[in-house]
């Protein structure tokens, strides 16, 4: 086993090496100034050196270090990514234990489904008349629908043992949410919560251009406007790096409640 | 006397008997009065003097409705506090002092820009942060719901939010004009050949906004060679700061945007300038300042203290002199984010144009804050002649509400500039068939041009 895990881990670097290396060689020098083409992984890494000494400089509405533009839209991911878990998980409970209305539901939550996130902003800025809860709704609207459904899936899933034993236990239906179906269902839940948070935090930078104020979607646009490509690359890399660590996260959360039948 | 049965019809008919008016002018000799007393009386005289013009007139109608009413009236039509207060040689005191300001990073905004860093809020008691919007639509929608308390705006934005077109009706006011000139039609590299507009058959073009000079300026061109705005070419709405990399990207094949974004094409060897703006219509405004009506009423000392400051602010960017110390100012990425050489080629004039040539034009952009009531008269023609106006307009009523050039006139004598005396004029184009617009004739106007919708 410890062979193998090395021979992938030397593959990695080894593939890593390859693409900076045909990465420099296939760019031009940038001039200064002047955008020639894609940046190379030099310029970038120089970028990065810049903008990582100095995280959270403020100069400015308009001009903050990115450690704060990072701040504003966790906290904007995370205001939207709760209320949408609370929401699904309420609904999707509901919806696996009575497969009626699961019939009833189903059609229209699988056409709110497929709409993209970005397309319900023009109607919450018009509706909300405030920018920065139309980005919260935006996340929320982005992450309901994975949870729902395998929230739903999980718990229409639980072993018809488990809940015939609650019912001979006479147990109130509190207990029996939270010590039977919650727990069962639990896998598919965090599984859910999982992709969801990829979901939104894709949305919540796509959205941020769109809304402009303070966030890395934002810091984004402003170095496009700009044409620093530099900026942008490695704007685009500290949204993978979050992205990987919130996912990391559910990863943990995923072990801790996963059971052997 | 259309006027007149207008307002009747929007007033209550409270009688008011001859021993009461007659006290209203006793009161009004006994009390002692104080020079803001005198001024703010001054002022609703004159805008009543304005519009009843006979003084006989005048007394009929305060006869009939009474002195509170026919004030409460005349605020509905013509905004009296803001007035009054700008009328005031110094401001009293500000109700609101932490103020918002929405911008569009663009050249336009420079004295709206320039007064955070250079200190002309500052100077009228103001602590004024400008926030970066992401196209004109967020401007419009931050300016709506209140989360700005001014704006930066599209001379011709204020009319159509007034009326309700393109956005829910919210009655705005534009007290000063930002800049006249400062735009240009920026074309592919790829069509160095182009010479006029005939050329352009089957071009894609961007503007910044449908409710824009740019917008207009280009329509007005195309259709003075020939080519049918709507039809023969594709005109796109997309955010200034998106415009260069869509140019780099060949998604456009041109543009008729504002600075920085033209001589930034230049300097990214994308695209090159086939024509100022200024060679449409010398001196067109372009982007302006403005608020809320209710902001303006609700808080008259803060509106004339950054009436004041946006007033100084471009005057003292009309100086050639202070252009190079502007650009400084203004470049960072807390504003323009652009490359200081690019922004100082276009506040000095002096500029490459993309085909191998150093051009040397200092009023290439200018900063003049007098908004002529003409000025929104052209643009209204245009929105009719366009069809995003389908209704009859009328163009003297809407100019008057909504471009302050009364109140910029006492704002300029203020701070001891001079002012046109006219609040209308007729202006000279550089280019077209007809080539002077005479604000007085707008359906003529627009009748006799050979492409239009209505």
């Amino acid at each position: 086993m410890k062979g193998e895990r090395k021979k992938a881990f030397v593959c990695s670097i080894l593939l890593l090496t390859l693409f900076l290396s045909v990465w420099q060689l296939t760019t031009k020098a940038a001039v200064q100034g002047k955008s020639q083409g894609l940046p190379g992984p030099a310029a970038v890494a120089t970028r990065a050196w810049e903008m990582l000494s100095d995280p959270v400089y403020d100069r400015g509405p308009n001009d903050k270090g990115i450690g704060i533009q990072l701040t504003y839209s966790l906290g904007r991911l995370f205001l939207g990514y709760t209320a949408a878990a609370v929401v699904a998980i309420f609904l999707g409970v509901l919806l696996g234990l009575s497969p009626a209305l699961y019939r009833a539901l189903n059609p229209y939550i699988q056409i709110l489904k497929p709409i993209s996130p970005l397309a319900w902003m023009p109607l919450f800025l018009y509706t909300i008349k405030d920018s920065g809860w139309s980005a919260v709704m935006v996340i929320f609207m982005s992450s309901l629908w994975p949870i729902l459904a395998n929230t739903a899936f999980g718990v229409a899933g639980i072993k018809r043992d488990y809940l015939n034993v609650s019912a001979l236990l006479q147990l109130s239906w509190l207990r029996r949410l939270w010590k039977v179906v919650l727990p069962a269902a639990a896998p598919a839940i965090v599984a859910g919560l999982r992709i969801s948070i990829g979901r939104a935090w894709v949305a919540i930078v796509a959205a941020e251009m769109l809304i402009g104020g303070t966030g890395i979607g934002y810091f984004v646009w402003n170095e496009w406007n700009n044409l620093q490509l530099t900026s942008v690359i490695f704007a685009i890399l500290m949204t993978g790096l979050v992205g990987v660590v919130l996912d990391m996260g559910f990863g943990r959360l995923a072990k801790v409640v996963s059971y052997r039948e | 006397m259309s006027r007149w049965d207008n307002i009747k019809s929007s007033g209550e008919q409270s009688p008011v008997t001859e021993k009461q008016q007659g006290s209203l002018e006793l009161n009004s000799a006994t009390k002692p009065k104080s020079v803001e007393n005198l001024l703010e009386g001054a002022v609703e005289k004159a805008v009543n003097h304005a519009i009843f013009g006979s003084e006989l007139a005048r007394r009929e109608f305060l006869r009939l409705v009474g002195a509170g009413t026919a004030s409460a009236i005349l605020n509905s039509i013509f905004p009296l506090n803001p007035a009054k207060a700008l009328a005031q040689e110094k401001t009293g005191p500000i109700e609101k002092k932490e103020l918002k300001i929405g911008f569009i990073p663009i050249t336009c905004a420079t004295p709206i820009i320039m007064a955070e860093p250079m200190g002309f809020y500052k100077k009228h008691s103001l602590d004024v942060q400008v926030y970066k919007a992401s196209g004109w639509a967020m401007i419009r929608d931050m300016s709506i719901n209140a989360e700005t308390d001014a704006t930066h705006m599209l001379t011709p934005m204020p009319l159509a939010i007034s009326m309700g077109i393109g956005a829910q009706a919210v009655p705005y006011v534009m007290p000063a004009v930002e800049n006249i000139n400062g735009q240009a039609i920026t074309l592919h590299v790829k069509h160095k050949g182009v010479k006029e507009a005939k050329d352009m058959k089957g071009f894609k073009f961007c503007v910044p906004f449908d409710y824009s000079m740019h917008n207009f300026l280009l329509r007005y061109y195309l259709a003075e060679g020939g080519i049918d705005p709507d039809k023969d070419v594709q005109i796109r709405v997309v955010p200034p700061p998106e415009m260069v990399a869509n140019l780099k990207a060949g998604n456009v094949d041109g543009y008729l945007a504002p600075d920085p974004f033209n001589q930034r094409a230049v300097y990214e060897d994308a695209g090159f300038i086939f024509m100022l703006s200024k060679e449409i219509w010398p001196g067109h405004p372009c982007c302006a300042f403005a608020a809320r009506k209710d902001f303006a009423e609700k808080n008259p000392n803060t509106f004339q203290a950054l009436f004041k400051s946006i007033v100084e602010a471009t005057q003292y960017a009309h100086q050639a002199s202070n252009r190079k110390e502007i650009a400084a100012a203004i470049a960072p990425r807390n504003f323009l984010n652009q490359p200081v050489e690019v922004v100082e080629q276009v506040l000095t004039g002096v500029f490459p144009d993309g085909l191998g040539n150093n051009k040397n034009v200092p009023d290439r952009i200018d900063f003049d804050p007098f908004p002529y009531h003409s000025m929104a008269i052209w643009i209204l023609t245009q929105m009719k002649r366009w069809g995003y106006i389908k209704q009859d307009v009328n163009y003297t009523k809407i100019a008057q509400e909504v471009y302050l050039a009364a109140g910029c006139r006492e704002v300029m004598k203020s701070l001891g500039y001079k002012a046109p005396a006219q609040n209308s004029t007729k202006h000279q184009f550089a280019l077209g068939k007809n080539k002077l617009f005479d604000p007085d004739a707008p359906e003529n106007y627009i009748r006799a041009f050979a492409i239009r919708r209505s």
